[in-house]
């Protein structure tokens, strides 16, 4: 299996403060990897310096083993790898059609033409395929700030994969999500992706969801990785459970949950 | 939903009507009247050109910029270049404006919000400032526009404002409809996103920077053309077609007007040239207070202009 | 060598001048995230106000002359401290935290009301009021150089107002609580500050200096319908140069396009205007958020 996605001696420091520690990463092709840590972790810092958004101090950022280190995220997206975001990032006064319109426009690659419409029936089609994948539907017509939260992850993430990247970075995906919702949301979104056969990468906090879906778990501490392995040495890993899970964590029912 | 859909499709055949309606009345009304409404309309397009960068998500302080540079395009062309075609000449001065916008351009698509507000001024203030102390260009007098030919004919008399009047119809309709699918094409959709977010509309693979340029270039030749019919009908230029107090008027009349619908700058100049004629007959020295006293109302209460009566009339009928 | 003394001297009284202008505008801008397009209407405001009294005083022969140079603050004080409160009680405070580009209109409408206002308070002819400015005489540089005591007064003033600003903001606590105010608004309501007075009191001490500028100019041009409109886009190019907020950068931005002025004025005359703004637009090509300014990445 080859590697995806690597950072080698990845450092980002703001002032004194330093959100990321000489991380070195190797994500392979495949994978699906969950990344725990307490808020402040260097979770989110990570996932905005390999996507471009934030340059890093020093190191180096492979994808597909050519070094994407100061790249712009449009280009990085362009090359394949496409993520989502903590909070919703989407079009608020438009509608979710249109929305997904955009994503697709975008995906096309070429520059937006100001002759022809951006809504046509083939663009049309696809966002309705989309939507039924994610079940929103209903909402097609809605403007975004009104859709409820659920919905707009859901979007959000849908707009990701319009591109048919190789690699999905999600940065909470259920966060802001009532618990109920939060395995199905999972559930639509993991079965998209496995059907196109992308590589995942999820921060995530509740570790019922982590265990459920993924084969690998990085833990982040106060910048630096703790640790990086399968789901039970993670979890039960003396240190992961000082500085992320606690001391009562379940981990046999956790991973009991697990398929 | 339904009513929404009937009317968008109905604009393209409204505008048409309207714009036939417009030409037909040239023989009927008074000339005072066409007269205004050939500046009415020149300014409508510089405020389409306003309006294009508000929809960006951007307001240009500046857009007198290009409505000088095209009126005084046409001018010079006509005075020193010999050009006396109306086509040749607003070809020339929308030219002009492009050229100098794509040198812009490239510098100020890298701000937003006040300082791209701001900076538009400067570059306005800076034309001025050039064409004030050019004594070759007519420094704060400008000079005269001599009437233009159309393709070889050369109207006389009452002819040449009914036919610049034609000539100002004829455009803004063609404009209109230009502007109308626009509006709803990749590029307009997308530079409504990148006003929305322009950081997802990056991390979707697209360059917000080069659609912004792109915006700020198709505005510039609007306004163009705005400046050159302008200078052709009242036959004159001069350096206050770059002050900013002329750009203020256009960011009131987009305000005015709102920027949901290409009809919207139209209505707002109209309204807003008609307002100017009574005030400064009424109360002279009080034009600039009326301006700014209702400016505040329209941002304040009214924030989406005149058209969202329109829409709110609208979309009462279309739920009772 | 005497043009280079000339080049400077000037340099820095027309910096001068500038930073007197911009400071106000830059301290609302860095506490209330306003850009007040209405400045140059309070300049306007100050320098009529003072050309008035100062003519009434010297038409209707009061007394000592130098009771005039006293009249200007005083002119200031009052007009800027008049309209500051009327403006920000009156309007502004109702607009708390709204789109800084709104704002921008709001204020350029205030602009358009505050110069027909102007022009029905004081009429539309030039006021005079060139006595205190004859009073303090000249000092000679060598054989060739003259220069207006009242001039390098300026000088003097806006030094003292730039470190009375300093000091203020950073060695008192009510500086302090600005400070948080400017850096954070939310957690400084959350902590307790009062806020809104907060906003209140820099719209006012900002109106003042922008009234004091006019004030302090107003011997020395003659004051007509305009004048505050010529300084507004100057002072913008000053205080985005410097980074918007920053007192020491209105000083940096003030003393650099200062300088490059009166450069041009001295050797090349014609480019007089193209300089101001291609140093603006120079520094914003290098650093885009000003010399002293601090740049906002969006988080996501």
């Amino acid at each position: 299996m080859s590697s995806i996605l690597e950072t080698r001696g990845l450092t980002r420091t703001f002032g004194a403060v330093v959100a990321a520690k000489e991380l070195n990463v190797n994500i392979l092709k495949g994978e699906v990897v969950g990344v725990i840590g307490s808020n402040g972790a260097g979770k989110t810092t990570f996932i905005n310096m390999v996507t471009g958004y934030l340059p890093p101090s020093s190191g180096d950022i492979l994808f597909d083993g050519k070094s994407v280190l100061g790249r712009k995220s449009r280009d990085i997206t362009r090359m394949g790898m496409a993520r989502s975001f903590q909070v919703a990032q989407l079009f608020p006064k438009l509608t979710v059609m249109e929305n997904a319109l955009v994503a697709l426009v975008a995906a096309e690659g070429t520059q937006p033409s100001f002759l022809r419409r951006l809504d046509t029936p083939k663009r049309r089609d696809r966002a309705d395929a989309i939507f039924a994948e994610f079940g929103v539907s209903r909402y097609r017509d809605a403007l975004v700030s009104t859709v409820p939260q659920g919905v707009r992850k859901l979007v959000d993430i849908a707009m990701a994969l319009v591109s048919r990247p190789r690699m999905l970075l999600l940065d909470e995906p259920t966060s802001g999500v009532s618990s109920e919702e939060k395995f199905a949301l999972m559930d639509t979104v993991m079965a998209v992706v496995r059907q196109h056969g992308v590589t995942v990468l999820f921060v995530e906090h509740d570790m019922e969801i982590v265990a459920r879906y993924v084969s690998r778990i990085m833990a982040f501490y106060s910048g630096e990785i703790i640790a990086d392995g399968p789901p039970r040495s993670v979890l039960g890993n003396a240190k992961v459970q000082e500085f992320v899970v606690g001391h009562h964590l379940n981990v046999n029912a956790v991973l009991g949950a697990t398929l | 939903m339904l009513f929404a859909k009937l009317s968008a499709s109905a604009t393209t055949p409204a505008l048409l009507l309207m714009a036939a309606i417009f030409a037909a009345s040239a023989w009927v009304m008074p000339a005072w009247l066409a007269f205004l409404l050939t500046l009415a309309f020149s300014k409508a397009l510089v405020v389409l050109g306003v309006v294009i960068q508000m929809r960006a998500g951007l307001v240009s302080f500046g857009q007198a910029l290009f409505y000088c540079v095209g009126g005084y395009g046409v001018g010079l062309a006509s005075q020193y270049l010999g050009v006396s075609d109306a086509f040749a000449l607003l070809a020339l001065g929308t030219l002009a404006a492009i050229v100098l916008a794509l040198i812009c351009g490239w510098l100020l698509t890298r701000y937003r919000d006040i300082f791209y507000a701001m900076l538009t001024l400067a570059l306005s203030m800076i034309l001025y400032g050039i064409l004030v102390k050019s004594s070759a260009l007519g420094s704060t007098d400008g000079f005269n526009v001599s009437p233009p030919s159309f393709l070889g004919w050369v109207p006389e008399g009452d002819a040449i404002k009914r036919t610049l009047y034609l000539l100002t119809v004829g455009v803004s309709a063609i404009v209109a409809l230009g502007f109308h699918s626009f509006m709803v094409s990749g590029l307009g959709r997308v530079t409504e996103a990148v006003r929305e977010n322009e950081i997802r509309v990056e991390y979707l693979g697209l360059s917000p920077q080069r659609m912004l340029f792109a915006n700020y270039v198709l505005a510039a030749g609007l306004s163009a053309l705005g400046g050159g019919l302008t200078a052709m009908a009242s036959g004159h230029i001069d350096p206050d077609m770059a002050f900013w107090t002329t750009s203020g008027e256009f960011v009131f009349i987009a305000i005015l007007g709102g920027t949901g619908h290409v009809a919207a700058p139209f209505i707002g100049a109209i309204v807003f040239s008609v307002i100017r004629t009574f005030a400064i007959q009424e109360a002279p020295n009080t034009w600039q207070m009326t301006l700014g006293v209702i400016l505040l109302a329209l941002v304040l209460f009214l924030p989406k202009g005149l058209w969202s009566l329109v829409e709110r009339s609208k979309k009462r009928e279309a739920s009772a | 060598m005497t043009t280079l003394i000339a080049i400077l001297i000037d340099g820095a009284i027309y910096a001068s001048w500038l930073f007197l202008v911009a400071a106000g505008m830059t301290i609302i801008y860095g506490v209330m995230r306003v850009l007040n397009m209405a400045h140059g209407s309070f300049y306007a405001i100050g320098a009529y106000s003072a050309a008035s009294l100062v003519s009434w005083y010297f038409s209707s022969d009061q007394g000592n002359p130098y009771w005039s140079l006293l009249i200007l603050p005083a002119c200031a004080i009052v007009a800027g401290a008049i309209i500051g409160l009327f403006i920000e009680q009156g309007l502004l405070r109702f607009l708390h935290g709204r789109d800084e580009i709104l704002m921008v209109i709001v204020t350029y409408a205030l602009m358009l009301i505050l110069e027909d206002a102007t022009k029905l308070i004081w009429g539309v002819n030039p006021y005079f009021a060139y006595q205190p400015y004859k009073l303090l005489g000249q000092t000679g540089f060598g054989e060739h150089l003259r220069f207006a005591n009242y001039d390098l007064m300026l000088i003097g003033i806006a030094i003292v107002i730039g470190l009375v600003a300093w000091a203020a903001l950073n060695r008192t606590n009510k500086g302090r609580l600005l400070r948080a105010v400017i850096h954070d608004r939310e957690i400084a309501i959350a902590m307790g500050v009062n806020v809104n007075a907060m906003f209140a009191a820099t719209f006012v001490i900002g109106a003042i200096l922008g009234a004091l500028a006019g004030a302090l100019t107003a011997p020395a041009i003659s004051v007509s319908p305009g004048i505050g409109v010529e300084v507004i886009v100057l002072a913008f190019a000053v205080i985005v140069i410097g980074g918007l907020g920053s007192i020491g950068g209105a000083a940096a931005g003030a003393l650099l396009v200062g300088l490059a002025r009166s450069f041009a004025v001295h050797i090349a005359p014609e480019i007089e205007l193209f300089v101001i703004y291609g140093v603006m637009f120079l520094v914003l090509a290098i650093r885009p958020q000003g010399l002293f300014g601090q740049t906002l990445a969006r988080r996501i």
